[in-house]
């Protein structure tokens, strides 16, 4: 049997897909990143392995995520893809006329717009680094609420507070004054949903137009407040695709299975490459005065891959 | 006197020979790097733009290295960059340096201003007028070649068979054209340069997209700045045109040529000026549209004001002209990574939508 792996390596989860020769969802795993790309590399690789048949075959992989070089190296991709394109494929394949993707990740926040299936405009967070994932978890911790019910506790809210949303640093101080006041959790959380919600669409959905269906995916679209405070917001249903917070790597595994389709082979080093010793190292080029920073990836001690220099004396291996 | 400048692009090397061919030491700036960076980002206001802070890097790491004259550019209209030489001074004789600074500002509006400041170059080093306006003309036939020779290796590099055979083939050209020392030589490096960028191994049958590179000067011809944005598109397979050259007014044969025209261009969705080069941005923008390009990519520097006012309206210009518009807005906190996404993402969406335009002109055409 023949099947498509797709990884996507983000700051905060790493997400491995298979697929099918009929694009079906085979396998799909959903790690926590931990700040280690190659650690948990390898034991995705691992559980993805065991999770298959001895007789399966990899006939391609595609990497995405801001991880998706060093991730494409160590396991040998026939496509590098960045995550906007990934996630646009992957949900035009599972939200079918899908015309507007709100994706709200660890780290990054963006809205892709497709109009007849092809990618329109998008837009990323820019000079923010956002974190809305992570700055939910972290709330979520601070109050003692496991993160899996804190959207539903913002859904019981009657009367949302109003929270400064500008970014999460003030979000965070005004809400803690608003517990200070006496308001209740409920009502906090579900108002920080909306505050965040309010930034998203001033910030990066400023300028788009939002039309129907409207899919919502990546790490946050798990909670359910958020989601209610977009309908709320927009007054539009929102859809959120089955597979909402491994769509990247779905759409990295699609791309693969397509570029192959192309080259009829595959650069995939075989699962033996995740059990390799792999080691990154850097320094600074003294050549000229741009002192650029080279990255090294080595593999059992030899290099495989560098990168950095602008003006490309060190990218040869 | 050791003078040193602001270092933006290649111009370096023009500046390099007017200063020396003035006699005068010239300490060359380093290029901008983390360091220069760190250095701007450490004595700079906190919500300086991003110019302002490589510029102080720049400064203190030229008067560490000798320099004692520093020459810059002043402006008029609403940016506030017309008032950097003088913080910048402030900043550089508080931190204890020893050094003179020479704003100059635009001739025809401060002629005796500028006359006055100049005269403080050529006097020690006994140049006269005729002499100085000899230099000035081989100074600015290097900075001509110079730019001739970028908007060459742009045109290149999307067609190169070889990933980074370009830039290779373009740093050698720097190197011959800062060596070139009278008119003659300038005039015969820029014909090298032509047969050493030609010779690079290339796919013509590869038909690039067009993207149209505009916004603040300083970030668009500061490579640094940009993270390499020209380099970046020209290594996925797009030919890149930008809006602002230093020499650019004195060509015609560019299709974006006078001032004029771009704010005619501009004025259904702009009216006034609004400092800096907020207007040009728009304008520019219809420009591309109107000339066939594929897209626009423009480079702002972060709280840079006319940017944010031409940012704003870009969406409806986009919208009615059909045309794609990426704004980067660019800090001290901008990673290459995040860059490089956006980038690759945009370059995806215009393949997609050429792809899309060329099936409905083949079923329309019965092709």
């Amino acid at each position: 049997m023949l099947g498509f792996l797709g990884i996507d390596v983000g700051s905060v989860s790493t997400n491995f897909v298979v697929i099918d020769a009929e694009s079906n969802i085979l396998v799909h795993l959903y790690l926590r990143t931990q700040g280690q790309p190659i650690r948990v590399l390898q034991e995705g690789m691992q559980l993805v392995k065991d999770s298959l048949p001895s007789t399966f075959t990899i006939a391609g992989v595609g990497t995405t995520g801001s991880g998706r070089i060093l991730a494409g190296v160590m396991i040998g991709a026939d496509v590098i893809k960045n995550e906007i394109t990934a996630h646009a494929v992957a949900t035009s394949f599972l939200v079918p006329e899908v015309q507007t993707i709100l994706e709200i990740g660890g780290q990054d926040s963006k809205i892709i717009i497709l109009r007849n299936g092809v990618v329109t405009d998008f837009a990323m967070n820019t000079v923010c680094a956002a974190g809305t994932g992570s700055f939910l978890d972290q709330q979520a911790a601070r109050l003692n609420i496991p993160i899996e019910n804190f959207g539903e506790i913002a859904l019981r809210s009657k009367n949302p507070v109003r929270i400064a949303g500008r970014c999460t640093v003030f979000a965070e101080s005004d809400m803690i004054h608003k517990q200070q006041m006496g308001h209740n959790v409920e009502d906090i959380i579900a108002g920080l949903c909306e505050a965040l919600v309010r930034n998203y669409l001033n910030n990066i959905g400023k300028g788009k137009e939002i039309l129907e269906p409207i899919a919502f995916q990546g790490g946050v679209a798990a909670n359910l407040g958020i989601r209610a405070a977009f309908e709320k917001a927009l007054n539009k249903k929102i859809i959120i695709p089955k597979y909402f917070n491994v769509m990247g790597a779905i759409g990295a595994a699609i791309l693969a299975k397509e570029e192959v389709k192309n080259r009829k082979t595959t650069s995939f080093r075989g699962f033996a490459a995740a059990e390799q010793e792999y080691q990154a190292s850097s320094f600074e080029c003294t050549g000229c005065s741009n002192a650029c920073e080279i990255i090294n990836i080595q593999m059992n001690r030899s290099i495989i891959a560098r990168w950095g220099s602008r003006c490309g004396k060190w990218e040869h291996v | 006197m050791k003078v040193s400048f602001p270092r933006m692009g290649t111009s370096y090397i023009a500046f390099k020979h007017l200063i020396e061919h003035l006699g005068h030491e010239c300490v060359v700036p380093p290029a901008p790097s983390s360091k220069t960076l760190n250095l701007g980002v450490k004595y700079s206001p906190e919500f300086a733009c991003i110019p302002f802070k490589v510029l102080t890097g720049t400064y203190i790491e030229a008067l560490e290295m000798g320099a004692d004259t520093l020459i810059t550019s002043g402006g008029v209209g609403p940016c506030r960059a017309g008032l950097y030489g003088m913080l910048h001074q402030k900043i550089l004789k508080n931190l204890g340096y020893d050094f003179e600074m020479l704003v100059f500002e635009p001739p025809l509006l401060y002629l005796v201003d500028f006359v006055t400041k100049l005269r403080k170059i050529l006097k020690p080093a006994k140049i006269s007028w005729r002499r100085f306006y000899k230099e000035l003309k081989a100074a600015w036939q290097k900075l001509m070649v110079l730019d001739d020779v970028e908007i060459l290796s742009h045109q290149i590099r999307p067609y190169e068979l070889h990933k980074g055979s370009t830039t290779i083939a373009f740093n050698k050209c720097l190197a011959l054209i800062d060596r070139a020392d009278s008119p003659d030589e300038i005039a015969r490096s820029k014909e090298e340069c032509i047969e050493i960028l030609n010779s690079v191994p290339q796919d013509k049958s590869r038909k690039p997209l067009r993207v149209g590179i505009i916004g603040e000067i300083y970030v668009v011809l500061e490579p640094f700045m940009n993270l390499e944005i020209e380099k970046t598109l020209g290594e996925l397979g797009v030919s890149t045109h930008r809006s602002i050259y230093l020499t650019q007014w004195a060509r015609n044969n560019t299709i974006i040529n006078t001032e004029g025209g771009i704010r005619k261009a501009a004025y259904p969705y702009l009216k006034r000026m609004i400092g800096g080069h907020g207007i040009n941005s728009l304008g520019e923008t219809v420009l591309y549209a109107k000339n066939g390009f594929d897209g626009v990519v423009q480079i702002a520097p972060f709280t840079c004001i006319p940017e944010i006012v031409a940012k704003s309206i870009l969406p409806r210009v986009s919208k009615d002209l059909n045309i794609p518009v990426l704004s980067l807005t660019i800090d001290e906190q901008t990673g290459k990574a995040g860059l490089q996404t956006r980038l690759e993402a945009f370059v995806d969406l215009l393949q997609q939508k050429r792809m899309m335009e060329e099936n409905v002109y083949a079923r329309f055409s019965g092709n």
